[in-house]
C-alpha cells in the first residue's frame, strides 16, 4: 500500500519537498489574506491620519504628521523641516512665516536668526503621530454615542426575546403532540420564503397602526421570531430524552417549569449558536431600522454610519473612525470565538 | 418537587447570573402554574407557541396578504380607507413597453433598469463567488497548515456589516485612494471608479464577492470532506491524475451541495440592498439601481410615494424568490435522499 501512503502524506510528491500545487495552493491563500484583510487594516491606519494627511497624494501606510518644536520666543510650536540649503548641507529649521513661495525659518538653537529658504528646499519632518479626536469628535459631538447606545439596545434586547419566543415554540413543537402542529410548522418555515425586501410597504403600515414607526420597537419585534431559529432549536431539542420531562411531571413539576428548568439548560450549546448569529444579525442590520427609524437621536449605529457619509461627504477621517468602531465589536468576537462560529456555520449552512 | 439541577459552569459570575435567573423565571410560575390547571398540558403547548405564531402572523403573513391589496389599488395614501381599486392597472404600467430588452421604451424605465440590473448582477455575483468559493474550499481541503486560520481569513469580512464593506471599499476607491496610487505608482492614471458606470458596476459584483465568499466557502468545504477519503485511494491505485480525479470523484458528489450553494447565494443576491445602497446610492445615475432599491425608492423615497407601484414590484420580486426558494427545498429534499 505504498501509494496510498504516499498519497496521504502532506505533500504530494516525495516526503519534504514542496510539489508546485501546493506552491500554488499556498500562493493562492496568501494572496486570500492580503485581499481579505489589507482593506480592514487600510481603513484602520487611514482612520488615525488627520484630515490634511488624507488629502495627500499618494498616501503613506502610517499615520504621519509633522514634527513640531518649541521654541524660545514663540508661543505655539513651530513645525520642523528638513532643508536643503544652497552649499549642500542639510539642516533641520522650523518655519515662522511662509510668505508665497518663501519661507522665513529659523534655527531652533539660535531663534534670532531668520533664513529665508525657498519652499521647494523644504521637506517636513514627520513622525508617526495617531490622530485620535477623529475618535473622539464624533462621539462627542456627532451623536455616534447615541448611536451606540441604540445599536446595542435593539441587540441585546431583540436577542433575548427571540431566543425566549423561538426556544417556547421549538419546544412546543418537538415535544408536545398537538392538534395543528405540523400545520404550525409547516406556517412558520414558509415564512423563510417572504423576506422583509418583499413586504416593506405593508409593513410599514402595520408599524404604523402600532404607533412603532421611529420606535425601537419597531425594529425589535417584527424580525424577534426567526425561521431558522425554530428549527435550529426543534432539531436540537428533538435529542433531549422526553424520559426527562415524564417523570418531571410525575413529581409535579408544571410545564413552565420543565420548559425553564430542564429543556432550556439542555439546549443551551444551540442557543448559543443562536445568540451569536442573532447578535450579528441585529448589530448588523440595515434596511429595517433606515426605514422605520426617521429621528436621527434614534438611529443605530449602521443607519447613523450611512447617514454620516451622506451628509459630510468629505469628512473621511471622521467616518473612517466611526466605521473602525462598528466592526470592532464583532472583531473581537470573532477573534475569541472564530472556531466555534465557523463550524456552527457550515453544520447549519447545509440544512 | 424535584428540580433538574442547572447545569452550571465553572464561572461563579455565570452561576449567580444563571440562579438568579432561574429564581426569577421558577417565580413566573405563579401566573404560568394556575394557567396550566385552566388549559391542561395540551393547551400548555399551544401558549408556548403563541408569541412566535403571533409575531409571524402579524408581521410576515398578514402583510403579504396587504400587499397584493396595495397592489392592486391606486393613489398615494399609505392607509388603505383611502386607495381606490384600480385592478391591474399597476402591473399594467409595469409592463408597458415597447421593446423589452431597452429599458428606455418602457412607461417605467427605472423599473425595467433595476430588473436588468439585478439580473446582470445575480449571474454574475453568483457566478464569480461560487468559483471562487470552490476553489478556496479546494484549496482548505488539502493538507496545509494553519488551516484554521485560513479557514477564518476567509470567513472574516462575512461577519462585517454591509455599511462597514461599503464604507471601506468606497475609501480605497476613492480618487485619491489606495487603488489609484497603485495605478499611478505602475504608471496609469487614476481613473474615477465610482462616477463611471461600468466600474461601479464591476466593484459592486467585487465588493459583494468578497463579503460573502466565506459562507459558502465553508458550505463547500464542508461537502468536500464529506467525500470518502478511499475513493481517492482507489483512483490514485489506478492511476488517475488530479484531473480525473477531479471531474469524476469531485464533482459529482459534490454538485448536490454546490446546486444548494448556487440556489441559496441567488436568492441572496436578488435581495441585495444594504451594501451597494451604502456604496454607490444606485448611482452613478440609475447604473446600480437594484430591485430592493427601487421598491424602497418608489414607495418611501419620492415626493410622490407610489405605494401601489411598490408593491406591484415587490409581489413580482416575491414571485421570483419563491421559485428561488422552492427549488432549494427540492434540491435539499433530493441531497438528503442521496
Amino acid at each position: 500500500m505504498s501509494a496510498a501512503r504516499t498519497f496521504l502524506s502532506r505533500r504530494r510528491g516525495h516526503k519534504g519537498r514542496f510539489d508546485w500545487s501546493d506552491v500554488l495552493t499556498y500562493a493562492y491563500l496568501i494572496a486570500g489574506v492580503l485581499i481579505m484583510f489589507s482593506p480592514v487594516i487600510w481603513t484602520v491606519a487611514s482612520s488615525f491620519k488627520t484630515k490634511a494627511a488624507l488629502t495627500e497624494f499618494p498616501p503613506t501606510f502610517l499615520p504621519l504628521a509633522q514634527v513640531e518644536l518649541e521654541v524660545e520666543g514663540f508661543d505655539d510650536p513651530l513645525p520642523l523641516y528638513e532643508v536643503a540649503m544652497e552649499d549642500g548641507v542639510v539642516r533641520q529649521l522650523v518655519q515662522v512665516r511662509r510668505v508665497g513661495i518663501e519661507a522665513q525659518m529659523i534655527d531652533p538653537a539660535s531663534p534670532d536668526d531668520i533664513i529665508k529658504v525657498k519652499i521647494a528646499q523644504r521637506k517636513p519632518v514627520r513622525k508617526v503621530q495617531l490622530a485620535w479626536n477623529n475618535y473622539v469628535e464624533p462621539l462627542r459631538s456627532f451623536k455616534f454615542i447615541t448611536y451606540f447606545r441604540n445599536s446595542i439596545i435593539v441587540t441585546v434586547v431583540a436577542t433575548i426575546i427571540t431566543l425566549i419566543i423561538n426556544s417556547m415554540a421549538a419546544f412546543a413543537l418537538s415535544k408536545y403532540e398537538f392538534r395543528g402542529r405540523n400545520l404550525i410548522f409547516v406556517i412558520i418555515i414558509s415564512t423563510l420564503m417572504i423576506p422583509i425586501s418583499v413586504i416593506l410597504v405593508p409593513v410599514f403600515l402595520v408599524l404604523l397602526n402600532f404607533g412603532w414607526i421611529n420606535s425601537l420597537w419597531g425594529v425589535i419585534i417584527p424580525g424577534a421570531a426567526t425561521p431558522t431559529g425554530v428549527f435550529l432549536l426543534r432539531q436540537y431539542m428533538l435529542t433531549i430524552p422526553d424520559d426527562l420531562m415524564a417523570s418531571a411531571r410525575i413529581d409535579g413539576a408544571s410545564e413552565w417549569r420543565i420548559y425553564w428548568q430542564i429543556v432550556l439548560p439542555l439546549a443551551a450549546p444551540a442557543l448559543a449558536v443562536l445568540a451569536i448569529f442573532s447578535v450579528m444579525w441585529r448589530w448588523n442590520d440595515f434596511l429595517w431600522p433606515f426605514l422605520v427609524l426617521t429621528q436621527s437621536e434614534l438611529f443605530t449605529l449602521q443607519v447613523g454610519l450611512n447617514a454620516f457619509q451622506g451628509e459630510l461627504d468629505t469628512q473621511w477621517h471622521f467616518i473612517l473612525a466611526m466605521t473602525v468602531l462598528t466592526l470592532l465589536p464583532i472583531t473581537v468576537v470573532f477573534a475569541f470565538l472564530q472556531r466555534f462560529i465557523t463550524t456552527g456555520v457550515a453544520s447549519t449552512g447545509i440544512k | 418537587m424535584s428540580q433538574e439541577p442547572v447545569k452550571s459552569a465553572k464561572n461563579p459570575v455565570v452561576d449567580f447570573f444563571g440562579l438568579i435567573i432561574t429564581k426569577a423565571m421558577g417565580a413566573l410560575d405563579v401566573i404560568f402554574g394556575p394557567l396550566q390547571n385552566l388549559i391542561g398540558i395540551k393547551g400548555m403547548a399551544y401558549f408556548f407557541v403563541l408569541p412566535n405564531l403571533l409575531i409571524f402572523s402579524i408581521f410576515v403573513l398578514f402583510p403579504v396578504a396587504l400587499n397584493f391589496y396595495y397592489a392592486f389599488t391606486g393613489g398615494t395614501n399609505i392607509f388603505l380607507s383611502d386607495r381606490p381599486f384600480v385592478g391591474g392597472e399597476n402591473f399594467a404600467q409595469l409592463f408597458d413597453c415597447e421593446n423589452f430588452t431597452d429599458p428606455n421604451t418602457c412607461n417605467q424605465d427605472i423599473f425595467w433598469r433595476a430588473v436588468f440590473n439585478t439580473a446582470k448582477f445575480v449571474v454574475l455575483q453568483v457566478g464569480f463567488m461560487v468559483f471562487f468559493a470552490l476553489i478556496t474550499a479546494l484549496a482548505l481541503n488539502r493538507n496545509i497548515v494553519a488551516k484554521g486560520f485560513f479557514r477564518s481569513v476567509f470567513f472574516y469580512p462575512v461577519l462585517l456589516s454591509p455599511v462597514v464593506v461599503a464604507l471601506i471599499w468606497k475609501w480605497i476607491l476613492q480618487r485619491n485612494g489606495l487603488l489609484n496610487a497603485f495605478l499611478v505608482a505602475l504608471g496609469g492614471d487614476k481613473i474615477p471608479f465610482l462616477l463611471e458606470p461600468n466600474w461601479a458596476f464591476f466593484w459592486i459584483i467585487f465588493i459583494s464577492v468578497w463579503a460573502h465568499m466565506g459562507f459558502y466557502t465553508l458550505i463547500l468545504l464542508a461537502g468536500l470532506q464529506a467525500i470518502p477519503k478511499n475513493l481517492y485511494e482507489a483512483g490514485n491505485i489506478d492511476g488517475t491524475n488530479a484531473f480525473q480525479a477531479f471531474r469524476h470523484i469531485t464533482l459529482p458528489l459534490l454538485m448536490p451541495t454546490m446546486l444548494v450553494v448556487m440556489v441559496l447565494s441567488l436568492i441572496r443576491a436578488v435581495q441585495t440592498f444594504d451594501e451597494v445602497f451604502a456604496f454607490t446610492g444606485g448611482g452613478p445615475g440609475t447604473a446600480t439601481l437594484l430591485m430592493v432599491q427601487y421598491i424602497y425608492q418608489t414607495g418611501f423615497a419620492t415626493q410622490i410615494q407610489r405605494f401601489g407601484l411598490a408593491a406591484s414590484a415587490s409581489v413580482l420580486l416575491g414571485s421570483v424568490l419563491l421559485v428561488f426558494t422552492l427549488l432549494q427545498l427540492y434540491l435539499g429534499r433530493r441531497s438528503d435522499a442521496v
